[in-house]
């Protein structure tokens, strides 16, 4: 039978200079990662970083091309299907079946990780209501929300209580209240002890729900540590002002800096100034103050937490290379 | 359990999981109803008329049933496209569920497809005066040689399926061969009057030994009038090479179709 051998280890996911090429593209150039039991690891980099590549490969989609992969103890290349047994995937594109009701997506799942009818039928009905999809059951997914497919993608994750969960990009492309639903669900399934790695391209959220986050570059981590320690390398909330005239920028330089906590970003096109800052409001308040003391006509001003831009720039120097307005779009 | 016990017990539960998705997809089910009676009494109608009345629709009808059920393959392939498409066949690889009862699933459930576009378009056969003139037992054997056809087709399905980069793709590669391949046979006319050098493909090709293999056991015409029988080995023994080809196709195919299904990766 298919009941998984429960190996306990204190080390769930344990990553050692994993390569992976596509033709002469490098997606993963030697990718170090381990994930303690009963923790949550953030992957945090922009589109094409190689985040879904990783998940590609701890989930036995892909192989590796170099290096060494083991989800709790097995080896991704030599033992997939006890890999297999011990993850549950929930993917960046919701893959239910439309056709199927939410009822028997679930169902479905459980009998292909060789549950048997009456337990994949208890354990459908039990993630419905915890997934708040009770009252949808019966009706074919492609009659759902966006929030309620990712819902369900979600709970399909978790059908044979895996020890580890997978879940790549899980509000890409959700409206903010659907975000919000997806993260309770994750906080709470992270509350439950499940070991969980997470991709994603949002700083506030690997920070909502991560004990560790790591920042994945052109296949690389560049960087590593929990949230707080990642905030200490990259300073807190950012405030940003832009001004009308460009003799002002100088002045609006200088003023950034007194009131910040560190070098102010200049750029001259945009008539923008930006620095980092430790108490947002009361730096807005001084530096608006001395800008009409001195007649300095502000057009716009924002104080924002600092994006995955922001993570980039002080990490790399250069901003995010994929996506060159999604730093605007976002604060 | 061992290995075929899963792939036997993973393949019904996704078999299943076909069947129940066809059911609620209203184009597939007009596909497997409507475009068999249209065949039938198209063919029946407007063809037979004028090219050899009562004789020719009682030949048409079985070469009918071959291109139909040659044709679901494309149910397949289009099936095959899509799950890979919208991450389905991803989220069935991370599952630790034996690696042919997708691709084995999906060819099990379009086999039930074959039985209902086959009911259909007999029923339709008897309104238009076809007629099973041989014993029970032969024309289960001609059904059954037509089923097993239709199965070793979906396995080209699940192959074009899943090499075609998106279903738009899949939808016109799943579909121009099959022209060739239905018409380049006996199903509507006869071998005999093709160019000489296309006369051995015509004599050679599977459709042509399954639908006059359905002929013989249903007791119909296998020539039209004016015609020589065939002297071909294939035509000679239709029963026997309907059988082998559709053997042979699923043996050369099974292999291909599940080491595609254990490489593809959704684009």
């Amino acid at each position: 039978m298919r009941a998984s051998t429960v190996v306990r280890v204190d080390v769930a996911v344990r990553v050692e200079g994993l390569v992976k090429r596509f033709g002469s593209t490098v997606a993963l150039d030697g990718v170090d990662l381990t994930i303690p039991t009963g923790t949550v690891l953030g992957l945090l980099g922009p589109n094409g970083a190689g985040k879904t590549t990783m998940v590609r490969v701890l989930t036995t989609l892909l192989r590796p091309d170099a290096g060494r992969a083991e989800v709790v103890g097995h080896d991704v290349v030599a033992q997939p299907q006890a890999v297999r047994r011990a993850i549950g995937l929930s993917g960046q594109y919701a893959a239910v079946d439309e056709n199927l009701t939410g009822f028997e997506n679930l169902y479905l799942v459980g009998r292909l990780y060789g549950m048997g009818r009456a337990p994949s039928r208890a354990r459908a009905r039990e993630l419905l209501g915890r997934f708040r999809l009770e009252d949808a059951a019966e009706r074919p997914a492609k009659t759902y929300s966006g929030g309620m497919r990712r819902r369900l993608d979600l709970a399909g994750a978790l059908v044979a209580r895996p020890q580890v969960v997978v879940l790549d990009e899980p509000t890409t492309g959700l409206d903010p209240r659907g975000r919000l639903e997806t993260w309770a669900m994750i906080s709470e399934l992270v509350a439950d002890g499940a070991t969980v790695l997470l991709t994603t391209q949002y700083l506030e959220e690997a920070d909502q729900l991560a004990d560790t986050i790591a920042v994945i570059d052109r296949g690389r981590v560049i960087a590593q540590g929990t949230a707080d320690e990642l905030k200490a390398q990259i300073g807190g909330e950012r405030l940003q002002v832009v001004v009308a005239r460009p003799d002002q920028l100088g002045f609006a330089g200088t003023v950034l800096t007194e009131v910040g906590v560190g070098e102010p970003i200049v750029d001259h096109h945009l008539r923008k100034v930006a620095v980092p800052v430790s108490s947002g409001t009361k730096a807005l308040v001084e530096a608006l103050r001395r800008f009409d003391v001195e007649g300095v006509e502000v057009l716009d001003v924002a104080l924002h937490r600092p994006t995955l831009d922001d993570v980039f720039l002080t990490l790399t120097g250069r901003p995010v290379e994929d996506e060159p307005a999604s730093g605007k779009a976002s604060a | 359990m061992s290995a075929l016990a899963q792939a036997l017990r993973d393949g019904a539960v996704v078999t299943w999981r076909n069947l129940v998705g066809l059911r609620r997809v209203p184009d597939a089910l007009l596909a497997l109803t409507v475009q068999p009676i249209m065949f039938v009494v198209l063919f029946a109608l407007v063809f037979a008329g004028s090219l050899g009345g009562e004789a020719y629709r009682e030949f048409l009808i079985a070469g009918i049933f071959a291109q139909t059920v040659a044709f679901n393959v494309f149910f397949t392939t289009i099936g095959m496209a899509n799950d890979l498409q919208k991450g389905i066949i991803d989220r069935f690889r991370s599952l630790p569920m034996s690696r042919v009862a997708v691709v084995l699933g999906r060819t099990t459930a379009d086999l039930g497809v074959g039985v209902v576009t086959l009911v259909v378009m007999s029923l339709t056969g008897l309104v238009v005066g076809w007629r099973i003139r041989g014993s029970v037992l032969d024309a289960a054997a001609a059904f059954a040689i037509l089923l097993l056809f239709s199965f070793a087709m979906s396995w080209i399905g699940v192959l074009v399926g899943l090499t075609a980069r998106n279903v738009e793709v899949a939808q016109s590669a799943g579909l121009i061969w099959l022209f060739p391949f239905t018409f380049v046979s006996s199903a509507f006319v006869s071998v005999q009057g093709f160019p000489g050098w296309l006369q051995p493909v015509g004599e050679w090709n599977p459709v042509s030994a399954v639908a006059r293999a359905s002929r013989q056991l249903f007791g119909n015409p296998t020539q039209l009038p004016g015609f020589a029988e065939s002297q071909a080995w294939p035509a000679q023994n239709a029963v026997l090479y309907a059988v082998l080809a559709s053997l042979a196709i699923i043996a050369i195919f099974l292999p291909l179709a599940v080491a595609r299904y254990r490489r593809v990766a959704r684009r």
